[in-house]
C-alpha cells in the first residue's frame, strides 16, 4: 500500500475526560506508532488540540483521519502539510560540563537561541524551542560533551498566519 | 413525519419536575419512546430497579438470567424494528458481561444503548467491589460512550445516546450512572438540543450530483455490472429503493450476509449470497463481473476472500453512509456518502436517463450467463436416507413458513451457514443473524428480543447444540414472559465449523470439538424450562415437530439429531480467492472453465 512517511495530524477535541484515550486507542487498534503527542488547551476552555505524529503510509493516514473524525469528542482533523504550517517543540537538556568547556557550549546554546535553565556545578540544563529538526541537530552537537538528560515535548503545529484563507478549517471529510 | 413533530411528541411525554436520577433515567427512556428494556438488577443500579417499581412510567422491564442476554435480547428487537434496543446491567461483572453484545452491535451496526450503574462518584478509581472501567473497556467497540458526571447531566447523555446510536452509521453507545448521581434529586427537563459539535450527521443528507454522473458513466460503459449489497440497505430501509434501481439495471444482485432480506432472495435477478459459504453464483458473478456497485456493504474478508483476487477486473462504485469505509479495503472508482433512501433513486433516474441498447444486449448475454451458472450449480445436498440431513430441516421449515410473517434467527456457524443458503428471506428485518462478530449464543436471546419487538410473527431460531448451550439460560425468561419463539438446536454434537475445518484442514485431528449430542438432553432440558420439548431423527420426525411447533405458539425447544459428519458447502478456505470453491463432487458437474 505504498511507502511509509511522516505525518502530523492535529485533532480539534473537546476537553472532556478520556478524550485523550480515545484517540490514542485508535492508533494502537489501528497499529500506528505514535512518534510524538502533545496535548494542550486552545483559546477555548472547552477545547483541546492534540497534535500527533505518525510514521504510516499515505493510505493508512487517510484511514485514520476518517476513524478520527468518527469520535464523537473529535471535531476537527487536519493534515499539516510540513511548508504550510510552523512546528515547534520544547527541548529540556541536562548537559554535563566541566568550568572550562561552558563557555563553548553556552555559545552553541546562543546559536541555536536556546536559553540557560539552570547551572550546577558540572552541568548546565538548557531549554530549546524550536522546529524539531532543529532540535535534532542542537542533541547532535551537544552529544560530545555528554547528555545526562534529554526530553522533548512533542511537536505542535499550527498552520502558517499567512496561509490561504479557510485551510485552517478544510475538513478532510470529502474522501474517496 | 418531521423530527420536529417527533421532538414535541418526545417532549409531551417527558415529564417534568423534581426527581431523582434514577427517575430521570426512565423519563428519558419514555421521552425516547422506548417501550421495553432488558436487564438485570444490582448494587449499583439499584436506585434505577427502585424507580421501575417506585413510579408511573410506560416501560416494559424484562428481567433475564445474563447481562448478555440483555444485550442479544436488546438487538433482536432492534434489528426486528429498527428503533434503539435497550439493555441495562449493574457495575463490574454486570457491564462486563454486556460487552459481547457492544461488540455484536459494533460490527454489525445495530442501535442499541447499554445503561450500566457505576459505584458512587467518592469510590471511582478506588478498586470499589464491582468496580469495573466500563467505558474505558468498551472504547474500541462503541460509537461513544458516557461516564456521567453530574445527576444535571443524565437527560443530556440519554438524549445525545440515543441520537448518537440510531443516526448515521447505527451503533452502540454505553451510559455509565453511579450510583449516588440516581439518588439525587435535580429539577429534570428534558433538553431541547443536543451540544455534540464533534457528531454531524446533517451533512449526509443530500446528494451529490457529480458522484452520481459518475456512477452513471461507468454504469453505461460496464458490461457484466453486478450489485453487491450489504446490510446498509437494511439500516437505511432502502429496500424498495434498491429493487427499482436492480430492476431499472437489470443487474444480478447479490446479498451479504447481514443483507439477507434487502433484496427478496425470490427475485429472479437475486444470485443469493457471496463469500466463504455463498453460492458459486454468486461469486463467479462478482468474479466475473467487469462492475461492482457497491452498497452498504464493506469489502469484508469473509466476502472477498484473497482481496487482491477478489472482482479482479471490476471498477468499484461504493455507496454507503460512512466515509471510513470507502477504500478501506478496496478502492473506489466512484464513491457516494449519503443516505440510501436518497441516492439510490438518484442513480436510477441517471441510469435510465442513460439507456442504451447496447448495452442492454450486452446485459441479456451477462444475465445468461449468470442464470446457467446458477442452473447448474444451486446449493444442493444428498439426502439422508436414514439420517436426517440438517439442509433438509431448513427447506422444511422454509416451506412450512412460506407465505407467513416469520423471522428467522441464527446463532454462528454450520447451522448459521445452511440457514442462510436454505432459507428463502423475501423482505428486510426478518433475517437477524451475527455476523461480523460471529456471535455464538446470539440466537437464543435475539430471537426472543425479536419476538417481544413482533408478538404475532413466527420466530424461529435456528440453532447449533453449541451455540445454544452458551445461552439457553434465557429459555427461562422467554417461559417467565411467554414468548412462544421455537429454538431449533441443529444438533450434530459437534462445534461444526470448527470441526470442518479440522477435516478438511487440520488433517482430521479433532481437537475439543466433540460436544457428545445427548449431552444435556434438550428434551428434558426444555421441559425442566416449561417449554414445549420436541425431538426429529428422521425426516418424517422432522415434518411432523416442525408443524408441532408452529401450532403450539408456546416456548419451544426441538432437538433435530442431524448427520454427524454433514459439511457446509460450497466453500472458500480463508485465504483463497474467492471463485475457487471446494465442494463434493456431483454427477454431470458443469464446471467453469478458465476462471
Amino acid at each position: 500500500m505504498g511507502a511509509t512517511n511522516h505525518h502530523t495530524l492535529s485533532a480539534l477535541v473537546e476537553n472532556r475526560p478520556g478524550v485523550l484515550s480515545r484517540v490514542a486507542g485508535l492508533f494502537t487498534r489501528r497499529g500506528f506508532n505514535i512518534d510524538s503527542l502533545a496535548v494542550g488547551p486552545t483559546e477555548r476552555a472547552d477545547r483541546s488540540v492534540i497534535t500527533i505524529r505518525v510514521d504510516c503510509t499515505r493510505h493508512s493516514v487517510e484511514q485514520v483521519v476518517k476513524q478520527l473524525y468518527k469520535l464523537v469528542d473529535v471535531i476537527d482533523v487536519y493534515e499539516v502539510a510540513p511548508d504550510a504550517a510552523i512546528e515547534r517543540e520544547l527541548l529540556l537538556i541536562k548537559v554535563q560540563v566541566d568550568a572550562e568547556r561552558r563557555s563553548e557550549v553556552m555559545k552553541l546554546a546562543e546559536l541555536f537561541d536556546a536559553r540557560v535553565a539552570d547551572v550546577g556545578q558540572t552541568t548546565l540544563l538548557l531549554e530549546c524551542v524550536e522546529h524539531p529538526d532543529r532540535l535534532a541537530s542542537f542533541e547532535e552537537l551537544l552529544t560530545p560533551y555528554g547528555i545526562l538528560e534529554a526530553i522533548r515535548t512533542g511537536r505542535v503545529a499550527m498552520l502558517r498566519a499567512s496561509a490561504p484563507e479557510g485551510e485552517s478549517t478544510s475538513r478532510l471529510r470529502v474522501l474517496g | 413525519m418531521s423530527t420536529q413533530t417527533d421532538s414535541a411528541l418526545a417532549k409531551a411525554r417527558a415529564r417534568t419536575g423534581r426527581m431523582n436520577g434514577a427517575e430521570a433515567i426512565i423519563r428519558s427512556l419514555e421521552a425516547e419512546g422506548v417501550d421495553i428494556c432488558w436487564g438485570i438488577p444490582g448494587g449499583a443500579i439499584l436506585p434505577l430497579y427502585d424507580a421501575f417499581m417506585a413510579c408511573d412510567h410506560t416501560v416494559q422491564h424484562v428481567l433475564v438470567r445474563h447481562e448478555q442476554g440483555a444485550g442479544h435480547m436488546a438487538q433482536g428487537y432492534a434489528r426486528a424494528t429498527g428503533k434503539v434496543g435497550v439493555c441495562i446491567a449493574t457495575s463490574g461483572p454486570g457491564a462486563t458481561n454486556l460487552v459481547t453484545p457492544i461488540a455484536d452491535a459494533f460490527l454489525d451496526s445495530t442501535p442499541l444503548v447499554a445503561i450500566t450503574g457505576q459505584v458512587p462518584t467518592h469510590l471511582i478509581g478506588t478498586d470499589a467491589f464491582q468496580e469495573a472501567d466500563i467505558t474505558g473497556i468498551v472504547m474500541p467497540i462503541v460509537k461513544h460512550s458516557f461516564l456521567v458526571q453530574t445527576v444535571e447531566d443524565i437527560p443530556k447523555a440519554m438524549k445525545a445516546a440515543f441520537h448518537i446510536a440510531l443516526s448515521g452509521r447505527p451503533g452502540p453507545v454505553l451510559v455509565d450512572v453511579p450510583k449516588d448521581l440516581q439518588l439525587t434529586e435535580f429539577d429534570f427537563a428534558w433538553p431541547d438540543e443536543i451540544d455534540l459539535p464533534g457528531y454531524d450527521t446533517d451533512w449526509i443528507s443530500g446528494v451529490d450530483r457529480d458522484a452520481i454522473d459518475a456512477a452513471a458513466d461507468l454504469i453505461a460503459r460496464a458490461r457484466k455490472p453486478v450489485l453487491y449489497v450489504g446490510g446498509g440497505v437494511i439500516n437505511a430501509e432502502a429496500t424498495d429503493e434498491l429493487i427499482l434501481l436492480a430492476e431499472a439495471l437489470q443487474a444480478p444482485v447479490t446479498t451479504t450476509l447481514l443483507a439477507k432480506g434487502a433484496f427478496p432472495d425470490s427475485h429472479p435477478l437475486s444470485v443469493q449470497m457471496p463469500g466463504m459459504h455463498g453460492s458459486k453464483y454468486a461469486n463467479w458473478t462478482m468474479h466475473r463481473s467487469d462492475l461492482l456497485i457497491t452498497i452498504g456493504a464493506r469489502f469484508d474478508d469473509r466476502v472477498t476472500g484473497k482481496l487482491d483476487a477478489f472482482a479482479p477486473s471490476a471498477k468499484i462504485i461504493h455507496f454507503d453512509i460512512d466515509p471510513a469505509e470507502i477504500s478501506k479495503n478496496r478502492h473506489a472508482d466512484v464513491s457516494l456518502i449519503g443516505h440510501l433512501n436518497e441516492t439510490l433513486p438518484a442513480l436510477r433516474d441517471a441510469v435510465l436517463a442513460n439507456r442504451n441498447d447496447e448495452r442492454i444486449r450486452h446485459q441479456i448475454d451477462w444475465l445468461n450467463d449468470v442464470q446457467g451458472w446458477r442452473r447448474e450449480n444451486p446449493f444442493r445436498y444428498r439426502r439422508g436416507g436414514d439420517t436426517l440431513k440438517p439442509e433438509y430441516v431448513m427447506e422444511a421449515f422454509d416451506k412450512a413458513l412460506r407465505g407467513k410473517d416469520a423471522i428467522w434467527v441464527t446463532g454462528v456457524g454450520q447451522h448459521q451457514m445452511w440457514a442462510a443458503q436454505y432459507l428463502t428471506i423475501d423482505r428486510p428485518r426478518r433475517w437477524i443473524t451475527s455476523g461480523g462478530l460471529g456471535t455464538m449464543g446470539f440466537g437464543v436471546p435475539a430471537a426472543i428480543g425479536a419476538q417481544q419487538a413482533c408478538p404475532d410473527a413466527y420466530v424461529v431460531n435456528i440453532d447449533g447444540d453449541g451455540c445454544f448451550q452458551m445461552t439457553m439460560q434465557e429459555l427461562a425468561t422467554a417461559r417467565c414472559y411467554d414468548v412462544p419463539a421455537i429454538h431449533a438446536v441443529i444438533n450434530n454434537g459437534w462445534l461444526g465449523m470448527v470441526r470442518q475445518w479440522q477435516e478438511l484442514f487440520h488433517g482430521e485431528r479433532y481437537s475439543e470439538t466433540d460436544l457428545f449430542g445427548t449431552i444435556p438432553d434438550y428434551v428434558m432440558l426444555a421441559e425442566s424450562y416449561g417449554c414445549l420439548a420436541l425431538r426429529a431423527e428422521t425426516e418424517a420426525e422432522a415434518d411432523a415437530v416442525i408443524a408441532e411447533a408452529i401450532a403450539a405458539r408456546r416456548p419451544t425447544v426441538i432437538d433435530f439429531r442431524v448427520d454427524r459428519e454433514e459439511k457446509v458447502y460450497p466453500m472458500v478456505p480463508a485465504g483463497s480467492a474467492s471463485h475457487e470453491m471446494l465442494d463434493e463432487t456431483w454427477e454431470n458437474e458443469w464446471v467453469e472453465e478458465g476462471v
